[in-house]
């Protein structure tokens, strides 16, 4: 693996050399002022893992090794990763159902990502869940979501219990919670604002608008296209920053989150990318039409991100190279991982459905008689 | 042991549930300054403080699904929905969210929620607003549901769920609140997922759980005058479902009647004539009958509510049928 634990050494690195007066500095014709090398070079390792890491998942799908759903992060990279740097680890995270870049951003280890993935018991949900439903204490995931929306009440609600157990300030803990664009449409996305604006709640919403709700552009489907405008009515802050730069979303992400935590007062920031494949990986995105293929082409944060680091000296290619082979070879592994996890032993069936045993609970498999010793008078 | 109101009951469970953990708290519409519809939370505010009695906007799915995410996070949220009939604007965080976390996300996070909420019609409160909707919620694997018929129960069954690790369903009955009956003092936790048996008898059991339960075991205590000896048992809990108690007694008596308030097709009796006839099919000397209310959106106008409920009459009259089918007593 590529990561052995929750917690990446680099990872701690990024995050130390991103607070101000740490870490080494230089200026750049490319927009790096002020930033850490090995903090941007972590970022683009982290990008480049996403992107590897997804492409395996759709070929993995296509060969039926995943079943079910499985939507890919690709052309969400940079937001990934500049959300995820903004976010501490004592913050928590929900996320929608693409969410494997979240998971691997925040640390998780990516062969138990894939394991879940194949549905095997090495899974961060143990082959429950699925690719739609990763989680994971020990990085504060706190699931992704298949139902549209269904995370921001329960996301909200933590944030509930952050305030319910201490005060706003700078070292208390936050919840950000991701949703699409499409979301922003739903009644669970409004009342859940009311109540964090009503109650004061530490959270973080973010839009992750990728322009299309499956094949409907937001245009078609919000009044009001600007979504980030739509915490008005709230009193929420919005801000809309360009998705496709890591750092424009990182500082964002920070801004939003030390209000929530300083002031326990909810914010709504929308990041707006592309996504470069179709809605899932069965989807080959007829609906796109020619002008949006050229500007979905031209609009991958990838390689994008890796020309400014390159040309900020930062980065030179064959270092590039290096982390892409790095991802390639992680990822690799990753696949070993979920090949040799065991799929779920059938006698588990009935595992995890109740936390309290209770009396009477009927765990007959499909056939079985309902009353066991029906003959017994 | 006092005699007190099934309100009175929840009332008091709820404060002594607030005063030994500082995790339960209490949510819903109304429920504080203006101390609940029903008025079971009168005082609480007064008493704990907004902090732990949290009055919400009307947004059954937002508070639902926040007090679904503040459990996840080790608070045991108390969420009152005003009747089961709103509890649909929040079915989505009820079934897709609280239900399947623990499962689905293979352990690692349980939802120690109650949501305490009446069904129940005959007040004349129109279609809308008196559904017996447990069943939608009892056909769900990942959520449990209990039913108290009595102010004990309220108690026990209260305390039992707000002390469980999964989301629990109380359901209250707004004929109930007023109803009274002994309670027993200190400590009461009753056990989710069994029945009791109300009353024992020997010709003839009869199936109810909260308001049926206890017009049940009114009509079981009457038929004795008749020389007839029926078995009343109350399920108290839905999911899961005491089958072995049911199957117990009509092993016995070989005849059975379900009273429940909801809708006939599909409903709470269509499980258990199932459960009946597969756990007790050679003792039985007749067909199980259920005695349901009439499937039509439930009228305003007072004769035709009476006539669309199940009673005391009804349920009468098809112990009789089902005594006479097999010539019981001649």
């Amino acid at each position: 693996m590529a990561e052995t634990g929750p917690r990446s050494a680099a990872r701690a690195s990024a995050r130390a050399g991103a607070s101000p007066g740490r870490g080494s500095r230089r200026r750049s014709p490319s927009g790096l002022d002020g930033e850490d090398q090995a903090v941007m070079r972590e970022y683009y390792r982290q990008m480049a893992l996403i992107r590897v890491f997804e492409l395996r998942a759709a070929e993995m799908y296509t060969r039926a090794r995943i079943g079910g759903y499985c939507h890919l992060n690709l052309g969400e990279e940079a937001t990934i990763v500049g959300l995820m740097a903004a976010l501490r680890d004592e913050d928590y995270l929900f996320t929608t159902y693409r969410e494997h870049g979240y998971a691997l951003a925040r640390g998780a280890d990516p062969g138990r990502v894939m394991a879940e993935l194949f549905g095997r018991t090495g899974g961060l949900s143990r082959g429950r869940g699925g690719s739609m439903h990763l989680y994971d204490p020990q990085i504060r995931l706190l699931g992704g979501y298949g139902i549209v929306g269904g995370q921001i009440p329960p996301a909200t609600g933590a944030a509930f219990a952050l305030a319910y157990r201490g005060d706003p300030g700078p070292d208390s803990q936050a919840v950000m919670c991701l949703l699409g664009d499409a979301t922003t449409n739903i009644g669970a996305f409004h009342e859940s604002l009311n109540l964090a604006a009503l109650w004061r709640l530490p959270i973080v919403y973010v839009i992750v608008n990728n322009q299309l709700g499956m094949g409907t552009p937001v245009e078609a489907a919000a009044a009001e296209p600007e979504l980030w405008k739509r915490g008005c009515s709230y009193r929420i802050p919005g801000q809309r920053v360009d998705g496709n730069d890591v750092l424009a979303v990182r500082d964002a992400a920070r801004a939003a989150l030390q209000r929530a935590r300083g002031e326990h007062q909810p914010a709504l920031l929308e990041t707006v990318s592309y996504r470069l494949r179709g809605h899932s990986v069965v989807d080959p995105a007829k609906y796109r039409t020619a002008d949006e293929a050229e500007r979905l082409r031209r609009s991958d944060p990838l390689p994008a991100f890796r020309a400014r680091l390159v040309a900020g000296g930062v980065l030179d290619e064959e270092a590039a190279m290096q982390i892409d082979a790095e991802a390639d070879k992680a990822v690799t592994a990753a696949v070993d991982f979920a090949d040799a996890s065991p799929a779920p032993d059938v006698g588990t069936l009935f595992d995890y459905v109740y936390a309290t045993p209770v009396a009477s609970t009927y765990q007959g498999l499909p056939g079985d008689p309902v009353v066991p010793d029906g003959s017994d008078g | 042991m006092a005699v007190i109101s099934y309100r009175q009951a929840l009332h008091d469970t709820l404060r002594a549930e607030l005063q030994r953990d500082e995790n339960v708290l209490l949510i819903g519409e109304e429920i504080g300054v203006f101390e609940g519809s029903y008025k079971i939370t009168a005082g609480l505010l007064a008493e704990f403080g907004p902090r732990r009695v949290r009055d919400t906007p009307i947004c059954e799915e937002g508070f639902t699904g926040v007090a679904i995410g503040a459990a996840m996070m080790g608070l045991r949220p108390v969420v009152e929905i005003m009747t089961i009939n709103f509890s649909l604007l929040a079915i989505d965080q009820i079934v897709n969210h609280a239900a399947k976390m623990r499962s689905m996300f293979g352990g690692q996070v349980s939802v120690p929620l109650v949501i305490r909420t009446p069904g129940g019609g005959g007040q004349q409160l129109s279609a809308t607003h008196s559904q017996n909707l447990e069943v939608w919620y009892a056909h769900v694997p990942g959520l449990k549901v209990v039913a108290p018929a009595t102010p004990a129960d309220a108690k026990g069954l209260l305390t039992a769920a707000i002390r469980d690790g999964d989301p629990v369903i109380v359901l209250e009955n707004l004929a109930l609140y007023n109803t009274k009956g002994e309670v027993p003092d200190g400590e009461h936790v009753a056990e989710i997922g069994r029945a009791a048996v109300l009353k024992p008898g020997r010709d003839i059991t009869v199936i109810g759980y909260s308001r049926a339960a206890v017009i049940a075991l009114d009509v079981a205590r009457r038929l004795e005058s008749d020389g007839i000896s029926a078995e009343v048992i109350d399920l108290r809990s839905l999911r899961p479902l005491d089958r072995q108690a049911v199957c117990e007694s009509v092993r016995k008596t070989s005849r059975a009647v379900i009273l429940e308030d909801d809708w006939l097709s599909y409903g709470i009796g269509a499980e258990i004539a199932a459960t009946i006839q597969e756990g007790a099919f050679d003792y039985l000397d007749a067909s199980v009958r259920r005695v349901a209310a009439a499937e039509v959106p439930l009228p305003y106008a007072k004769p035709l509510e009476l006539a669309a409920l199940p009673d005391a009459g009804a349920l009468t009259r098809v112990i009789h049928e089902t005594l006479d089918a097999t010539r019981f007593g001649r």
